[in-house]
């Protein structure tokens, strides 16, 4: 068989397959809870079972007279902890509920039966007090923060945008509301801990072991030294693994206290309340615009919740800095602390419930103009980024709407439309993408060894994107040599110290080191005569002062989704049928697994606009989803014809290889283009998410009855 | 959790003399929903007797034109029954709705019948549930309640019987057959689930230690048209928001026979009995569909965020009953 990679100059840009496939398919790669050292023991934590109060006290006799049972860790008995930033981390440390599921205790057990067993005999006794889950637009507890998430300015304002929106020829106001969403990879939370009299080894699930390494060393007063943090394979992350997590705290003190290794799997039911959520928005949206659709005032106000923990603020209105010209604009945050579970980091917070906004008011406003929405966005294009008013370093908006009008089929779609037929209404919806370009510092080892190969090794964190796969190629292009020479090892913290896997910048991060050290050893190589010495030569980076330098230009990924749905009359339900997006997005550096990054991001897109939600318990004060039966994720069946394309664009103001980050944008937007598709289907619009049946389907008999004032 | 014994019954008497000598026992079937229930601590039998590799895992066609269907036939081997899907097609469509191809390849027929409400309360031992431990409350009647019953339900109780095949059997005047201390017996499918009442510990109408052996599909509805359809979150592996089977019989241009039952609406499979005895003898309209099932929903009391269970049932009650009206009729 002719090989696929040979018509190929380069091993970056082609479709290599994933490294670690084969261990994968088979079961042999290994995940945190897999590593069954000698004497490990297991533990199960409990929650508190109020939403607000004190532990008054924990009764741990039964639980400690049970089999196997090795240790019961509470708040009076654990260890303490030192300090450090993250108060989710905080664990068995004092006696105050911030929210319903918080950590009360954790049992040690020789199996995990055992433990959960004990668990569920460990009795607290509560000093319950009134709680306030419920997020609304107008709480009396809401503030302007400084910042939004990302270090973004919670507000910021250009010329008067509300006397430019009073007079406006066309207008805009709505409020669109996202609710609670939770990340829920495959692979739950989990952590194993070893210790060797000071020496601390854990295998954790994570998105970046580097944080890790530093946080445990803060908690638990060690020099980074002496831990070692692994994260071979991780079976999904998307955010909720992006910061050390509870589970790899609980993991460490509990081996400690058992004085063997320790591993805690969170079950699934506890993730919802400990890992964190996308914080639910209300967004108030005010679009003014020119006969002509040209923004003239853009108005962007979110609120949102976070804990009692925590101040956090997913930054919602911050894609409206970005994403269209308008000389007037207001964009702000408000946050309300209720009693609630931390909300934390998933798949492009800020953008992903942002651009569902904007991107459903963009819709509005076409409709309200009666322009073409494709146009009405190419209109509004802007060559220089409205809040910073630096240029784009690269921005095919334009091009990417273009290609995906003429590969959907764009112009076809009020013919499709009117061939409804029977109960289903048909309708297509577009909207566009955006995401930052992120890039982190980061250091990388390359090694020529006297056999040909070479190593190349650096703590990137592989959570399933094939990102060992990615630096492998392009470790062999700046090496000059076959991807089958290089030897790649990522995932443990005694390698280079590497940023996490987030924000879309992993791979800009890790190449760019990567690249540099490559470079650095074909130098090196060049350099020298006669064979290698017996342990090769070796060359490092460390991309500090170049890969955080200052840019003069704003750095953004685009795209643009075009979503076809049919709408069941009968039931309510909505099932896309197609959903094609093209991104430009740098250079594309891994087809095959570039393509599977952007599909993955559409399809959560798809589960964020028709099916995903979590429900904040108002009696309870916890999330009422709390499984994958009830969390609705896409199944297959609701995931149609998907495609992803892309534009071939050439950045020079990026990184060595002009790549972009792809492991979000394929959320943004998403949403937004699925709502506009139901609106073009039924006539209605909807401002909640998800489009559920009970909410198509109250809505479609409310405009029978009424048929005027449903049609807004 | 408690330990519990395990015991493997090889014979319908072994399993109930099990089941009388282990005080707090429970049959154990594919094990898809009891186990889930052990590990969340709703569940905590003395004993499981396993039933599962027992004799009753054949489909039988009966002298009569009726069809037997052991207890330990699983989903997927019912739904893709040649017999099943040619005769009585709703009960088929009513199977692949359900769960997941993983989860239908393990669940039993006698299990499916016997699964217990997904009711987050009832799932969460940290919270009141009537169901679970009598007397503690209902979280879900002025919880989260979407999901929950708009019809028969009780102050006591909102839950719904989660299994789409249970509906199709009620429509399809299906028995259930059971082997207990009195010997056998068999039970209507519409009559074996029942309301909550004042005791929604109690899901069904069998006694302590019976067993289920078998369902039974009669002769009368064989052959009819029969229909389910299942409207739902997501388009697999999501309960029923609402679901509806039904069976109809036109003759000389009017319904001689309907057999009509919901779910998702109730604590059992709803069966229709108002609406099927309006449409008895009417011409088969779209118009006599909708007014019979207002007959029947008219005894429906939402909850305070359910209340779109109601047009959605009648939606699809109409959409399928106007579908199973032949064409030279319609």
């Amino acid at each position: 068989m002719a090989d696929p990679l040979a018509a190929h100059h380069t091993a970056t840009g082609a479709p290599a397959e994933r490294r670690e496939g084969r261990q994968k398919v088979t079961g042999t790669a290994r995940y945190a809870a897999e590593h069954p050292l000698p004497g490990r023991a297991h533990a199960w934590p409990v929650q508190a079972a109020v939403a607000r109060g004190r532990v008054r006290a924990v009764d741990t006799s039964d639980a400690l007279s049970m089999p196997g049972v090795l240790a019961v860790l509470t708040h009076e008995n654990a260890p303490r902890l030192g300090e450090q930033d993250d108060a989710t981390l905080a664990v068995l440390q004092d006696d105050r509920v911030p929210h319903r599921g918080w950590f009360v205790a954790l049992v040690v057990a020789e199996t995990l039966e055992q433990a959960r067993d004990a668990a569920a005999e460990v009795h607290v006794d509560y000093a319950a007090e009134d709680h306030d889950v419920l997020l609304t637009a107008d709480h009396p507890a809401a503030y302007v923060p400084e910042e939004a998430n990302g270090g973004n300015p919670a507000t910021r304002e250009r010329g008067t945008p509300d006397a430019d929106f009073a007079a406006a020829p066309v207008r805009i106001d709505a409020v669109y509301r996202v609710p609670p969403l939770h990340n829920h990879p495959m692979e739950p939370h989990t952590s194993t801990a070893h210790w060797d009299g000071d020496r601390l080894t854990v295998h954790t699930s994570s998105q970046g072991t580097t944080a890790v390494r530093r946080t445990l060393a803060a908690l638990f007063g060690l020099d980074e030294e002496r831990i070692t943090v692994t994260a071979e394979h991780v079976g999904g992350g998307f955010g909720s693994k992006g910061t050390p997590r509870p589970d790899v705290v609980l993991a460490t003190m509990a081996a400690r206290r058992a004085g063997r290794p320790v591993t805690v799997s969170l079950p699934r039911r506890q993730l919802a309340t400990v890992v964190g959520h996308r914080a639910p928005t209300v967004q108030r949206l005010r679009l003014g615009a020119d006969r002509d659709g040209r923004l003239t005032s853009l108005i962007h106000e979110v609120d949102t919740h976070t804990s009692r923990l925590k101040e956090f603020v997913e930054q919602a209105a911050v894609p409206s800095r970005v994403m269209y010209g308008s000389p007037h604009s207001r964009t702000l945050h408000r946050v309300t602390p209720l009693d609630v579970p931390s909300p934390s980091w998933m798949r492009a917070p800020g953008e992903a419930p942002g651009m569902y906004a904007l991107e459903s008011a963009m819709d509005e406003l076409a409709d309200a103009l009666g322009t073409d929405p494709v146009e009405l966005r190419i209109v509004n294009d802007t060559a220089h980024e409205p809040d910073s008013g630096k240029p784009f370093s690269s921005r095919h908006l334009a091009e990417c709407l273009r290609e995906g009008a003429r590969r959907f089929d764009w112009a076809g779609r009020a013919v499709r439309a009117r061939a409804s037929t029977g109960n289903l209404l048909v309708g297509s919806g577009v909207a566009s993408a955006t995401y930052p370009v992120m890039v982190s510092p980061s250091t990388a080892s390359a090694h020529a060894l006297p056999d040909g190969s070479f190593a190349v090794r650096i703590n990137a964190t592989d959570i399933g994107t094939g990102a060992r796969t990615v630096l492998a190629q392009v470790a062999a292009d700046a090496l000059g040599t076959p991807l089958d020479r290089v030897r790649i090892e990522v995932g443990n913290s005694d390698l280079p110290t590497a940023p996490l896997a987030g924000g879309s910048s992993g791979t800009a991060s890790w190449g760019w080191a990567v690249h540099e050290a490559c470079t650095r050893l074909t130098e090196r190589l060049a350099a020298h005569s006669g064979p290698l010495p017996a342990d090769g030569l070796d060359a490092r980076a460390d991309t500090t002062g170049t890969a955080d330098a200052d840019s003069p230009y704003a750095r953004h990924s685009f795209g643009a989704h075009f979503a076809e749905v049919a709408v069941d009359t009968v039931t309510g339900e909505v099932r896309v049928r197609r959903l094609l997006s093209v991104f430009a997005a740098g250079r594309i550096l891994n087809e095959r697994t570039a393509r599977s990054q952007f599909i993955g991001g559409m399809t959560m897109g798809l589960g964020m606009a028709l099916t995903e939600s979590s429900t904040v318990d108002a009696s309870f004060g916890d999330f009422a989803e709390r499984d994958l039966a009830s969390y609705h994720v896409p199944v297959h069946a609701d995931v149609p014809a998907i495609e992803a394309h892309w534009i071939d664009e050439h950045d020079p103001h990026l990184n060595p290889m002009g790549s972009k980050g792809i492991g979000e944008i394929g959320i943004v937007g998403t949403a937004a283009a699925i709502g506009n598709a139901v609106h073009h289907a039924t006539g209605v619009r909807f401002r909640e998410l998800p489009l559920t049946p009970d909410r198509i389907l109250t809505a479609l008999r409310e405009r029978r009855h009424a048929p005027h004032a449903a049609m807004t | 959790m408690k330990a519990f014994a395990y015991v493997r019954a090889g014979s319908v008497e072994e399993a109930t003399e099990a089941y009388a000598a282990h005080p707090g026992a429970k049959y154990l079937g594919g094990g898809t929903n009891l186990v889930d229930l052990m590990k969340l601590g709703v569940e905590q039998p003395g004993a499981l007797i396993d039933v599962g590799r027992l004799p009753l895992d054949a489909v039988e066609e009966l002298p009569d034109g009726s069809l037997r269907i052991g207890a330990t036939v699983r989903n997927s081997d019912v739904a893709a029954h040649p017999a099943v899907r040619d005769r009585w097609p709703a009960l088929s469509q009513a199977l692949l709705a359900g769960a997941s191809g993983q989860l239908r390849n393990a669940a039993t027929t006698g299990g499916n019948l016997l699964q217990r409400t997904r009711c987050p309360y009832f799932q969460d031992v940290t919270k009141p549930c009537n169901k679970r431990q009598p007397g503690s409350g209902c979280a879900a009647l002025e919880g989260v309640h979407r999901d929950h019953a708009v019809l028969g339900h009780s102050e006591t109780c909102v839950a719904t019987h989660p299994s789409d095949m249970a509906v199709a059997l009620a429509a399809l005047d299906a028995r259930v057959e059971l082997y207990g201390a009195d010997g056998t017996r068999s039970v209507p499918a519409a009559r074996f689930h029942r309301l909550p009442g004042d005791r929604p510990e109690r899901d069904t109408e069998i006694r302590p230690g019976e067993l289920v052996t078998g369902v039974v599909l009669p002769a009368a509805t064989a052959g009819l048209p029969s229909l389910y359809r299942k409207a739902r979150d997501r388009a697999s592996y999501a309960f029923a928001l609402a679901s509806v089977a039904a069976v109809l019989r036109v003759e000389d241009g009017v319904v001689r026979h309907a057999g009509i039952a919901f779910g998702g609406l109730a604590h059992r499979p709803w069966r229709a009995e108002r609406a099927e005895a309006a449409l008895l003898g009417a011409a088969p309209t779209e118009a006599a569909f909708g007014h019979a099932l207002d007959l029947e929903l008219a005894a429906a009391r939402p909850l305070r965020d359910n209340a779109f269970k109601v047009p959605l049932a009648r939606n699809v009650g109409v959409d399928v009953l106007t579908r199973l009206v032949p064409p030279t009729v319609a």
